[in-house]
């Protein structure tokens, strides 16, 4: 993305280093409760699994509508997890934290350790 | 407002109710639907794969851009944009230039399913979103969706999905929008995933029909909301200028008809035909065996048309256009400068390239760009060999009557050959169809063939009943007086021989005849001078006689004078003698 993304919320520990940080994007519509529910249930998530290592960055699509495109968002909300690789896409306000963990491919007991991404 | 006096408002063709239409710009399929798609609402077009449906949706967005001035918004949900242009490309679209005019914006949603993991509930914004977008930064005014019902394969929970759909299709209504969804058939229902279910005002299947290996393109508009439309199945084609629609009914028989004629190239024949040639949009077929010089006669015909300004369209089933030029040329019809100049094109192709359809689809494509006034079909036999009797006549039915609707001279040639019993029942199925049939025929004696022709019928004039023999020469064709004898017509070398026989005879006749002529003018002279003998012994009869006569009448008249003379003299005795005046002296 060549383009400012609106809100940015950065990570607790800047040190860790760049290949273990998981870049997450979070597409909304609005400021709908399902939205809401979703910011919520991701920054849950990514604090109790990922503390530290991840970033997030929360896009509306009713402000910014040509970077559905580029992200081939069809469902709202989706996640966007493009770093580290697979891409991987979570559709859904998140409230099933196991099915975001999966989808992230985050082991949930993994709570300290290296990155079990493949 | 008006009292609505039709139960059905809708129904209704005229007044507030009537559905307003948009003209897809697609060849026929506006003819079929009275109009094209409605205005404003979602027309569903669905069919197995690979008939059709992503051009036809293509087609409707890029005709609304280019002619109407209606931009749209094409959304790929199963091609990608190399595809999807690279197929527009095959019609002779430019995808990409009609986006940097701003007329078309493509979007392709690509939905991978091993990348999606469903974790809660969501919606479908993101697409409305995306769509939203694309149609406000063009204004667009019409939209194709291809193929929704990935979603559904791409997507977890159809509930969600359903639910989303027919939002969505409420708010394109909403929004104003012409709309083309397109869908795969499925096994029990119209669409696999039932969208019909939520599009109803207009449903338009496709369907690609292999029959004989030989596969042929259907359409059909199974549903039409608030409209007329034609229900039957339509053929339609595919090639490198879009689709074609053809209707299949017949256009009906209310077309115009002309009274001013078409020379067919030969002048004997013109004459035969009462003079002047054929009527102009009428239906001429020439039939003949293998041979017979019926292309020839059609080239002839597609000449003499050329040089008098008129295009003509050559349709060849057997040959290569070269192989015709180089056979007419041989008999002095050269038709490669008519080609330089377009106003002669040939169209050569194998009848079992394409099913009867196609052919019928081609040639309404070809006729309707080139708009010839003559349509030349050589032969039409072979179309035979792709279909069966009945669909041969109902493609040519349907051929004939778009030749008379645009008022274009047709002439066909077919082949009638050992294999049907009779020359005149080899096409009954479609003689009725035609309004001038020539025959040409075989008449073979004495070793040798010749070609005979005769107009078996020609409706609304009055022609030859004559056979002519028809002859092939390096000037052309020219048409002969057969001989007509005792012994029937005698053609070619028999004619020939015939002729000098009679020809001598003739002369054998006329000497004898001057003999029994100097016979007779001896026979008067002989004649005459006894006559003159006779007459002339008569005469001299008659002078005896008159000499007789005269004789007689002399001495007659002698003898009384003498006596006169005798009684003066006496008198003038007694006078003397008596002295006595007044005294008569009695005798």
């Amino acid at each position: 993305m060549t383009q400012d993304p609106e809100p940015i919320e950065k990570a607790d520990d800047p040190a860790v280093t760049e290949i273990q940080r998981l870049e997450l994007r979070l597409y909304v519509a609005g400021q709908t409760s399902r939205s809401l529910t979703a910011i919520d249930n991701l920054r849950k998530v990514c604090e109790e699994n990922l503390k530290g290592r991840y970033t997030i960055e929360v896009i509306d699509l009713l402000l910014n509508p040509q970077l559905a495109r580029g992200d081939q968002i069809v469902a709202i909300p989706t996640l966007v997890k493009k770093l580290p690789p697979p891409l991987r896409r979570i559709i859904g306000d998140l409230s099933n934290s196991e099915r975001v963990l999966i989808g992230l491919d985050i082991r949930p007991d993994d709570s300290t350790g290296a990155d079990h991404g493949s | 407002m008006s009292t609505p006096t039709a139960k059905d408002p809708v129904l209704s063709t005229s007044g507030p109710g009537r559905i307003e239409k948009v003209p897809t710009g697609i060849l026929g399929l506006d003819e079929i639907t009275f109009g094209g798609l409605p205005r404003g609402r979602t027309t569903l077009v669905c069919g197995g794969p690979g008939c059709g449906k992503t051009l036809l949706a293509l087609e409707f967005l890029v005709r609304g851009a280019t002619q109407y001035g209606e931009p749209g918004v094409f959304v790929a949900f199963e091609e990608t944009a190399g595809e999807l242009a690279t197929n527009a490309a095959s019609l002779g679209f430019d995808l990409a230039a009609l986006e940097a005019d701003g007329k078309l914006v493509v979007d392709f949603v690509r939905i991978e399913r091993s990348e999606i993991e469903e974790a809660g509930e969501y919606d479908l914004e993101g697409l409305f979103i995306r769509l939203g977008f694309a149609i406000d930064s063009i204004g667009a005014k019409r939209v194709a969706i291809d193929t929704l019902e990935i979603l559904f394969a791409g997507l977890p929970n159809p509930g969600i999905l359903r639910a989303e759909l027919r939002r969505l299709f409420r708010w394109l209504k909403e929004k104003g929008l012409t709309v083309i969804v397109t869908a795969e058939r499925g096994d029990h229902g119209l669409t696999r995933h039932g969208l019909e279910e939520y599009i109803s005002d207009c449903v338009i299947a496709l369907d690609n029909r292999v029959s004989d290996q030989i596969s042929t393109r259907l359409l059909r508009v199974l549903k039409y909301r608030g409209s007329a439309h034609d229900s039957d199945e339509v053929p339609f084609l595919i090639d490198d200028v879009g689709l074609s629609v053809l209707p299949v009914s017949s256009l009906g028989l209310d077309h115009q008809v002309a009274t001013s004629r078409v020379s067919t190239g030969v002048p004997d024949l013109d004459a035969m035909l009462g003079g002047g040639g054929f009527f102009r949009g009428s239906t001429v077929l020439v039939s003949g065996g293998a041979g017979s010089g019926k292309s020839s006669l059609a080239a002839s015909f597609a000449q003499r048309a050329c040089r008098d300004g008129k295009r003509c369209l050559f349709f060849i089933f057997e040959e290569s256009s070269n192989q015709v030029l180089r056979n007419m040329r041989s008999i002095g019809i050269d038709l490669a400068p008519l080609m330089e100049q377009d106003l002669l094109r040939f169209h050569a192709s194998r009848p079992s390239a394409a099913g009867l359809e196609m052919h019928l689809a081609r040639t309404h494509r070809l006729v309707s760009e080139f708009e010839p006034e003559i349509v030349i079909l050589d032969p039409i036999t072979n179309l035979v060999t792709v279909g069966t009797t009945n669909s041969v006549r109902s493609m040519l039915t349907r051929m004939i009557d778009f030749f008379k609707s645009r008022q274009i001279t047709a002439l066909m040639t077919s082949l009638a050959g050992a294999a049907l019993p009779s020359l005149e029942t080899s096409n009954a199925q479609i003689s009725s169809l035609v309004d001038t049939w020539l025959l040409l025929r075989e008449l073979e004696a004495d070793g040798e063939r010749n070609r005979g022709l005769y107009v078996l019928k020609s409706r609304g004039m009055a022609h030859s009943n004559q056979v002519r023999e028809f002859r092939l020469t390096d000037q052309g064709i020219e048409l002969i007086d057969v001989y007509l004898g005792t012994d029937g017509i005698l053609v070619g070398a028999a004619r020939e021989a015939r002729m000098i026989r009679d020809e001598a005879r003739a002369r054998e006749r006329e000497y004898e005849a001057q003999q029994r002529q100097r016979r007779m003018v001896q026979r008067r002279a002989a004649i005459r001078a006894q006559i003159d003998a006779l007459n002339a012994e008569l005469e001299a009869d008659e002078e005896d006689l008159r000499r007789v006569i005269e004789q007689e009448r002399l001495g007659e008249s002698g003898s009384a004078r003498d006596k006169a003379r005798m009684l003066n003299a006496r008198r003038v005795d007694l006078s003397l003698a008596d002295g006595n005046r007044g005294r008569t002296v009695q005798p």
